[in-house]
């Protein structure tokens, strides 16, 4: 008998790992789906989901609740709509550069339109001649004829363009950002929402956001009266010192149109309770209700438009940090799956589809009700990883107090959020600090801008528990899981490498100067002061601390990290404290003395033959 | 006898010919803007057209006149500098570049984002001329030329480094799908052909700063203000005459044998290979590829003059009740059939009259 139990353990123990469930090395990873966004088929019977980490768009059969069809994509597909005659879905595939223009017939891709830098979303006008994507990383529109399957134009847009979405007439476009734009050292963080006219393909309007950063999905009532936009206030010219008061993050949507009378930001947080990230905007066909849903807080927050708009328009002062103001209209919280991100109602708006980015479900809510009637499992993997429940902890609010915030608040989408912060660790108004790239960590250690963490268990552990949460942390194994997942973070593609990896003569020629160990005069440059030098291996760190002269009156000490450089193109603003605004201000503004690398006697074109050597790594 | 009544018919047919072609050059009645009626300041350097807008480049801001009203961006707005010296219109997009004395902004639905040689790649924060073609943002700097990229921000910049510039005081540009040439003040003429990604340059052929001496044989003079390249001919200003060149041969004009009131030019703008428009320090000029007509206030009683000069070298000068602010015109742009003339002394709006 006790053969025999051995024997089915081992069977089951080999089961088991030829079928991939049981436990996972810090090395491997099941191939998660990490649903994001959603479309329902013109006849309303199938719901087409953007899964973003496994590259696909599965298609569901809303009847049955089954997944009935896979079609893989690009890489990292992000954005989904339909065509307006419903024949087609365009998928953005953010890391492809491109969007998947996929056959409701036959359920293929049929091409795929190239787009800008990091497409996250994509419509059509209503014609369905055009198709605009919103850029990420090249800040702006892509504007492509749907005919030729050529962009025309792109349009300048917000920093971190985003999410698109049509207006109910047809005639605009709006767009939001995920950073905001960049501005003069420790002000208010601006953004702004993109308005394009669809007859022209110009940007016609930029309705500034102020004091917003962190700007997501955008929905508009039927009439087009009603706009609401789910969207982060930050707080980060203020020491984050007052956790317990609320003095880091508000939740708020800004509402706008012709119901709202004028622009007004309106918080979603509760007094002693907040619903971090809000992230997906669905209104009722009847413009009842809005439904928002928070991915830090696992929540979809109802909030009754009337009642919204009554206490608005009865308000004389801006009441965004007034989180008594939420009771007011706030009507339900409904609990979902992790991290939900976009929200979609059925036509006859019954149904509210929520994804669930980190189960790999799409809970199915009774707007009627405001309960949970369904979950439709996507069919991931059913084991959960030590790099899954790492992402997990990184999204999740509910260790700050009262659920403020989580690490993806600062890192959005796991990347950075443009912005410095007065941490306060380092005293009030000592040692304001950048936020850095976390992608690709590995190797890159210590960690913070003085060097002070030496390992993530530090960084993530009991600093963050002290200083930022100011509630439970992290238990041992929650630590050990979110180091997991923070070192899985992949460095996105590099786009001004050339496919083939070689330089341009450009790059080639800042990369000499980059390496270069005398002046033009042919006078040696001190080992310490040759960019190589500090920025050297892998990751181009030495990973020791040095004083490039870039430290101000309010720093406690003028030694920084030295901070890696793969994908500096991208993460803005820059040196420890964000204090440059572009790369060239680094050189320009920051290194009079030659201090940060000898770059005086550069020339312009040397200078930028260097910067353009920079963008590659 | 028969020699006289010859002359003198011939006098009244020159005469009659020259009556009937002044009623053919265009006329205009012409508005004035002021500081007086809401221009930021008098000295406008740039014009821009755009549909029903017009952009005023000035000494002190640039304006926006629209819907009867002006509108003045400055640094205080995101503008580069309150002088406003170039303007160019994205027509794809809808956006405004201004070349400005402390860098290049642009204009974009409301928004300015300004690019200087601290922040950008940006060759030179004193930017006389800019240029949009496709996704290519083309200046001219006081330290040589540069394109602006706009989809990946990477700029390309040209000098005596890599291009037969001997002199990078640049100062203007005019970018084509098959060339872009560019003004080098001093340096002549600076082509850049699109597909061989190839530059050449265009000088003065007898090297003579103040003398012609090989008229039609090459470029007038060195210091060139401005280029416009239309329907493959290339037409030069500088500040010794004019230049057309076809691409084989060169015409020269000068005022001693052509319409220009004055050979020190500051713009000219082509409509097509055979007109132009010349901004001189006397006045506004047309060429309608065999006449001209000049639009100025007189020179000494600064009453409204338009005088026409046919082919043959005969004036005629026009009844006119309005003209332009100023002599001393700095630039002008297209509104269909009316004209925008940027003077030292305000910006006039020129109404075609049938």
């Amino acid at each position: 008998m006790r053969a025999r139990l051995q024997l089915a353990l081992v069977i089951g123990l080999l089961l088991a790992a030829v079928l991939g469930i049981g436990a996972w090395s810090a090395g491997e990873d099941a191939r998660y789906l990490n649903p994001v966004e959603m479309a329902q088929s013109a006849d309303g019977r199938s719901l087409y989901v953007v899964c973003e980490k496994s590259d696909e768009l599965r298609v569901v059969d809303i009847a049955s609740g089954k997944v009935i069809k896979q079609i893989a994509v690009g890489h990292v597909p992000t954005g989904i709509s339909l065509s307006p005659d419903g024949k087609q879905i365009y998928v953005a595939n953010s890391w492809s550069d491109n969007v998947s223009v996929i056959d409701t017939s036959t359920l293929s891709v049929a091409r795929s339109v190239p787009a800008g830098f990091e497409p996250i979303s994509a419509v059509s006008d209503l014609e369905g001649r055009t198709l605009y994507t919103a850029n990420r990383l090249s800040n702006d529109i892509s504007v492509i004829d749907l005919a030729s399957g050529k962009e025309t134009k792109r349009l300048v847009a917000g920093r971190g363009a985003s999410y698109l979405t049509l207006s109910p007439d047809g005639k605009q476009i709006y767009c939001t950002h995920i950073y905001p734009n960049i501005g003069k050292f420790r002000t208010p963080p601006e953004s702004e929402i993109t308005v394009i006219d669809t007859a022209t393909q110009d940007v016609i309007e930029r309705n500034p956001l102020h004091n917003v950063a962190g700007v997501f999905h955008l929905a508009s009532s039927n009439d087009g009266k009603l706009s609401v936009v789910a969207q982060l206030k930050p707080k980060n010219l203020i020491p984050l010192a007052h956790v317990e008061h609320g003095w880091a993050f508000v939740d708020t949507l800004t509402i706008f149109g012709e119901d709202a009378g004028q622009t007004v930001q309106v918080p979603i947080d509760e007094l002693e309770r907040y619903f971090a990230r809000p992230f997906g905007v669905a209104i009722s066909p009847d413009k009842s209700k809005i439904f928002v849903s928070s991915g830090g807080a696992g929540i979809v927050t109802v909030i009754d438009s009337q009642r919204l708009l009554t206490f608005a328009r009865s308000q004389h002062q801006p009441f965004a940090n007034d989180l008594s103001a939420s009771a007011n209209y706030v009507v339900a919280r409904i609990p979902v799956g992790p991290d939900p991100r976009g929200v979609l109602l059925s036509s006859d708006g019954k149904r509210l589809y929520v994804a669930n980015r980190l189960s790999d479900a799409i809970d199915v809510i009774d707007t009627d009700k405001n309960e949970i009637v369904q979950s439709l499992d996507l069919g991931g993997p059913q084991i959960i990883s030590a790099n899954r429940r790492g992402e997990r902890l990184f999204y999740n609010a509910k260790f700050a107090f009262q659920g403020q915030f989580s690490c993806a608040n600062c890192h959005l989408d796991s990347t950075f959020d443009g912005m410095n912060w007065d941490l306060e660790p380092d005293g009030f108004g000592k040692d304001v600090v950048d936020n850095r790239s976390i992608e690709d960590l590995s190797g890159t250690e210590p960690f913070k801008w003085n060097g002070g963490n030496p390992n993530l268990q530090t960084e993530c552990g009991p600093r963050t528990e002290k200083f930022f949460y100011r509630s439970q942390s992290y238990n041992e194994q929650e630590l050990a899981d979110l180091d997991t997942y923070i070192f899985s973070i992949p460095l996105r593609p590099n786009r001004y490498r050339l496919p083939d990896g070689q330089l341009t003569p450009q790059q080639e020629r800042g990369k000499a100067i980059f390496e270069r160990t005398v002046t033009k005069a042919r006078k040696p440059i001190p080992e310490s002061n040759q960019c190589a030098f500090c920025h050297s291996g892998p990751k181009y760190t030495n990973r020791q601390l040095a004083d490039v002269g870039s430290g101000k009156a309010i720093d406690r000490s003028s030694l920084i990290d030295t901070p890696h450089l793969p994908d500096i193109a991208y993460s803005a603003p820059y040196l420890h404290d964000g204090s440059a605004r572009s790369m060239e201000e680094i050189w320009t503004v920051f290194n009079p003395h030659d201090t940060h690398g000898v770059t005086n006697d550069l020339t312009k074109d040397e200078l930028n033959d260097l910067i353009e050597y920079l963008r590659t790594l | 006898m028969r020699t006289r009544t010859y002359s003198i018919a011939l006098f009244f047919i020159a005469s009659f010919s020259c009556l009937l072609l002044s009623q053919d050059m265009p006329r205009y009645r012409w508005q004035n803007f002021t500081t007086a009626n809401g221009l930021p300041n008098d000295h406008v350097y740039s014009v821009l057209v755009d549909g029903s807008r017009i952009w005023a480049g000035t000494d002190n801001g640039l304006g926006l006149f629209e819907g009867g009203k002006w509108k003045v961006f400055r640094p205080s707005d995101g503008l580069a500098h309150q002088a406003v010296l170039s303007l160019a219109l994205d027509k794809r997009t809808g956006d405004v570049w201004a070349a400005t004395l402390g860098g290049l902004s642009r204009i974009s639905a409301g928004r300015i984002d300004s690019f200087t040689q601290l922040n950008s790649g940006l060759p030179n924060d004193v930017v006389y001329g800019v240029g949009v073609l496709g996704d290519y943002v083309w200046v001219a700097t006081a330290a040589g030329g540069g394109r602006l990229n706009t989809r990946t921000n990477q700029w390309s910049l040209y000098n005596e480094r890599n291009t037969p510039m001997y002199e990078i005081w640049t100062y203007a540009v005019c970018p084509a799908p098959d060339k872009v040439y560019y003004a080098v003040w001093g340096g002549g003429v600076l082509e850049y052909d699109v597909q061989t990604q190839r530059w050449k340059d265009y000088n003065d052929p007898d090297g003579e700063t103040e003398m012609v001496v090989l008229k039609d044989q090459g470029l007038i003079h060195e210091i060139t203000t401005s280029v416009s390249y239309v329907d493959k001919v290339l037409w030069v200003a500088t500040y010794f005459g004019a230049s057309r060149y076809d691409g084989r041969y060169w015409h020269n004009f000068l005022t001693k044998d052509s319409g220009l009131p004055s050979n020190f030019l500051n713009q000219v703008k082509a409509v097509d290979a055979n007109r132009a428009w010349f901004s001189t320090d006397k006045g506004l000029a047309y060429y309608d590829g065999a006449n001209w007509s000049i639009y100025r206030p007189a020179l000494d009683t600064h009453k409204p003059e338009m005088l026409v000069r046919d082919a043959a070298g005969n004036i005629t000068n026009v009844a006119v009740d309005t003209a332009p602010a100023h002599n001393y015109i700095l630039g002008v742009d297209f509104q269909g059939d009316d004209l925008w003339v940027a003077t030292a002394e305000g910006l006039s709006h020129g109404t075609r009259q049938k």
